[in-house]
């Protein structure tokens, strides 16, 4: 199932809409490397409200979109992990350790818009 | 076991496949919420085992009752490389490849019974079991 992303001003929203694949989840990390540059993006939202599952596999592929988007020069934030999945990832005890994290799209964008990367540049 | 569902696994799809069905089977028992997440996210771990080492295996899925207790058993099984040392692959954070070394070890943590019976050159059987209430 491919994500939608949508260019929203300087950041990029990839909004997923059903349960992800393995192979879904690599092709989201290849099209935001691939989006931010592309479009100059300084903040990726990942919106996960409707993932009723975040696994080993999936944390450590949101923690690698992370950490490769803040390579390319942006700021990722992941919004809306549901309760019981926040729980299910706290008993298999994975993290997004380093990772931004929100509750929903609206925590987000905030989130992205007081973040020093962005706060720098509209100081310049 | 009674109303047996059987999965063949084969692609990392049958892993999203799988815990849907699991997910569909588990609330009919009476799981609740946070359960249902915990029962196919133990699910997609053991299922991505198969994928990942043996290539291909099946997911059995089944009520059972013991007692007054209703509940669900999982059985993940390969006919896979198998696995050398299993209390080293139940290591938290041990991985044999590049994963985080959380699949088997965090499945156990989520389900409340867990056995694991691997024969190198054979296969490996992990049977899991989880209760309601």
């Amino acid at each position: 199932m491919h994500v939608p992303v949508l260019k929203q001003g300087e950041y990029l929203i990839a909004s997923i809409q059903s349960a992800l694949s393995d192979p879904d989840l690599i092709q989201l990390r290849d099209d935001l490397a691939k989006r931010v540059g592309q479009y100059r993006s300084r903040g990726v939202i990942i919106d996960v409200t409707v993932l009723d599952i975040i696994d080993s596999f999936a944390t450590r592929t949101l923690r690698a979109i992370a950490h490769m988007l803040k390579l390319r020069g942006a700021e990722t934030v992941i919004v809306g992990i549901q309760p019981d999945v926040a729980f299910a990832m706290v008993q298999l005890g994975l993290t997004l350790e380093g990772v931004g994290t929100a509750l929903d799209l609206e925590e987000g964008l905030a989130y992205l818009n007081r973040h020093p990367m962005r706060k720098v540049r509209h100081e310049q | 076991m009674n109303n047996e569902t059987r999965i063949p696994i084969q692609r990392s799809e049958d892993i999203v496949t799988a815990r849907e069905l699991a997910r569909g089977m588990a609330r009919t028992a009476g799981f609740n919420g946070s359960d249902l997440t915990l029962i196919a996210t133990a699910i997609s771990e053991v299922t991505r085992n198969i994928v990942e080492h043996a290539k291909h295996g099946e997911l059995v899925l089944a009520l059972v009752c013991n007692g007054s207790k209703r509940g669900i058993v999982i059985v993940a099984r390969d006919e896979g490389p198998g696995i050398a040392d299993v209390p080293q692959a139940m290591q938290y954070g041990y991985s044999s490849r590049n994963g985080l070394g959380v699949g088997l070890p965090g499945a156990r943590w989520l389900m409340d019974e867990f056995e694991i019976d691997s024969r190198i050159g054979k296969g490996t059987i992990v049977t899991m079991r989880k209760w309601v209430g």
